[in-house]
């Protein structure tokens, strides 16, 4: 009889919560068990399975650094039966958590590199990783853009972190919102994502393009990026199939020969090229 | 191991299943029950079906039960206390399992044991011992032999027996688990059986495409909308093809509350429910029934084969006897087989 059940999740305590934008939370989770907590690892890109007992589990990234010791963060919207469950509870309760799983942005390969980051709405989690697993490695990396977009000016989330990045010199951040979803004092750009990159106009040579965002924003961001001059194997993406078991069994995120769970979901613009159109 | 021949007369078949009792094993074997023949426990040989070619359903639930419980909890209060399941499997002997099915185990073996290893499925593993029985009939619903198997195939069983005119048995011990049930049941097994032609006492089912051919033919037809569609016009979703499948092997993960106590429970489910990836969004990657079709073809002939290097379906023909709608894998793989590449 083997020890160890796959499923069991680690118990986290909830540190703090961050109500980031309408119906969107981030959770600070601490490990109740001290010596788990110590012996856990994760690398940026990699997702869990977090769960209420009871009410199911739901499939987020890591939305933390894993140059941030001593916790993990996640950042979820309220939609379904898992997450509004999720939304219920408070600083101090306790919830389920499974991973890390899934493959990661090769950021070691990085190193030298200039990096554009590219994300829509509430796909700026799944960035917000590598993002500051880059930040916290400043000096690894030449350029660092962010192009971050939201249907409104209410929608950006980790607001409080966007005002940080824009005011460091070693980042070049533009946020903009749809049309309509300004604000009388919104100062940042009005349109979206793939336009207002195609107006920024990024340079990339010697550039990694990392993009996260609703599939219509990768649709058309896709084709901006070629016409800048990146290669499909320097563009990055997260897919974000439903997923059960994170581990390559349950077979739901199966998309042609992959899963997306267990082969992502890191995927280069030319795998993706490569797939059935099934994500 | 080299494969050992002995005879098992039809006057053992009774003591077999009391030793194997006795020895505080359980036995599942095919039973019927109305029209219905499935695997069950049983404690006597006198209850097992004899005379058909091919239970309702497969006996994968053993190793890989419909519904089981992962971890259960209690919850007082705010304080949840989370007990990992932790039983351990009791010894199983699966009697009769066509060699078809056998194979499939085989299937569903490398799909919980590659990469992450799936306890919940290889603790049962490990208790499980598959003593076949070989094919004398087939009927037109069977493929075997275009998949990789045969009425006789030994592969997946620790033992297999394949019936004589005479009643009796000849009995392949395969592998050391088939050898040790054989010493704990000293004496059944009667020495003989080299000079039997087991080929000449088989069903005959005659290949009706090539596998290995099958990955290229499915990736060349993959964008045919037209053909995707047109093969699953009648299907409704209902998902019986997965259910009474042998290898099918995707579940889903679902949590069921009583007052303060609860589990969380592993569930069959199938790549023909709309339901099985859709986003919580509403987006669906896979949004009609001409998709799905796809995907359960392609992830048994395609990916499947590719990633594990063994056939995603056995050709027991169970799907296209259950399906309400009548429609038949073997016929709409013909098709797919006929493609030029």
């Amino acid at each position: 009889m083997s020890a160890e059940n796959l499923y069991k999740p680690y118990v986290m305590k909830i540190e703090k919560i961050t109500q980031e934008a309408p119906e969107v939370k981030t959770f600070k989770l601490v490990f109740t068990d001290e010596e788990e907590g110590k012996n856990f690892n994760f690398k940026a890109g990699q997702f869990g399975e977090y769960s209420i007992l009871g009410e199911g589990e739901s499939t987020f990234c890591i939305a933390s650094s894993p140059t941030r010791k001593g916790y993990i963060e996640c950042t979820f919207r309220r939609a379904g039966r898992v997450t509004s469950a999720l939304a219920r509870l408070e600083e101090g309760d306790t919830m389920g958590f499974r991973g890390p799983y899934g493959n990661t942005f090769p950021i070691d390969d990085w190193k030298g590199k200039s990096l554009l980051f590219i994300a829509g709405g509430i796909a700026l989690p799944p960035m917000r990783c590598v993002i500051w697993n880059a930040l916290d490695l400043r000096e690894n990396f030449k350029d660092v853009t962010i192009i971050y977009g939201a249907r409104t000016v209410n929608d950006l989330v980790y607001k409080h972190e966007l005002e940080d990045w824009g005011k460091r010199p070693d980042v070049k951040l533009i946020t903009t919102v749809d049309p309509g979803g300004e604000t009388p004092d919104w100062k940042g750009e009005i349109g979206f994502v793939p336009t207002v990159l195609e107006k920024a106009a990024p340079s990339s040579a010697n550039t990694i393009a990392i993009v996260c965002g609703p599939p219509i924003m990768i649709k058309f961001t896709f084709p901006v990026l070629t016409k800048l001059g990146f290669t499909p194997e320097n563009i990055f993406t997260t897919l974000e199939n439903r997923m059960k078991c994170g581990i390559g069994k349950c077979g739901r995120c199966n998309v042609g020969k992959y899963f997306v769970c267990k082969d992502g979901p890191v995927f280069t613009f030319a795998q993706v090229k490569e797939l059935p159109p099934e994500y | 191991m080299a494969t050992e021949r002995k005879i098992l007369k039809k006057e053992s078949l009774g003591p077999l299943f009391e030793k194997m009792n006795a020895a505080g094993k359980r036995i599942l074997a095919p039973r019927k029950t109305g029209e219905q023949i499935r695997f069950e426990p049983v404690t006597s040989a006198n209850e097992i079906a004899a005379d058909f070619v091919q239970s309702t359903a497969s006996a994968k639930w053993a190793v890989f039960p419909a519904v089981e419980e992962m971890l259960s909890f209690r919850s007082l209060d705010k304080e949840t206390k989370l007990e990992a399941k932790q039983s351990k499997p009791q010894p199983t002997v699966v009697f009769g399992i066509r060699p078809c099915d056998a194979a499939a185990f085989k299937a569903l073996h490398a799909v919980f044991a590659t990469d992450y290893k799936d306890d919940l499925f290889l603790d049962r593993w490990e208790q499980i011992t598959l003593i076949g029985m070989s094919c004398t009939k087939a009927d037109d619903y069977c493929f075997c032999t275009s998949v990789g198997g045969n009425p006789g195939s030994t592969v997946g069983s620790d033992i297999l027996l394949t019936p004589l005119a005479n009643g009796d048995f000849l009995a392949e011990i395969l592998t050391e688990k088939g050898q040790q049930l054989v010493a704990s049941l000293d004496g059944l097994f009667a020495a003989g059986g080299s000079d039997i032609d087991k080929e000449s006492l088989l069903a005959k089912v005659t290949p009706k495409f090539d596998a290995k051919q099958m990955k290229a033919k499915m990736d060349a037809v993959f964008n045919n909308e037209k053909l995707w569609t047109r093969q699953s016009l009648r299907c409704i979703g209902c998902g019986a093809c997965a259910f009474v499948c042998p290898s099918c092997s995707c579940f889903d993960i679902q949590d069921e509350r009583y007052g303060g106590k609860g589990q969380r429970l592993r569930c069959w489910d199938s790549c023909g429910f709309g339901l099985f990836t859709l986003h919580t969004s509403g987006h669906n990657p896979r949004h009609t029934q001409a998709q799905r079709w796809r995907q359960r073809l392609m992830h048994k002939f395609s990916y499947g084969p590719e990633k594990y290097e063994l056939p995603g379906c056995v050709g027991c023909g169970r799907c296209s006897r259950a399906c309400p709608t009548d429609m038949n894998i073997l016929g709409h793989l013909l098709e797919i087989a006929e493609e030029k590449l």
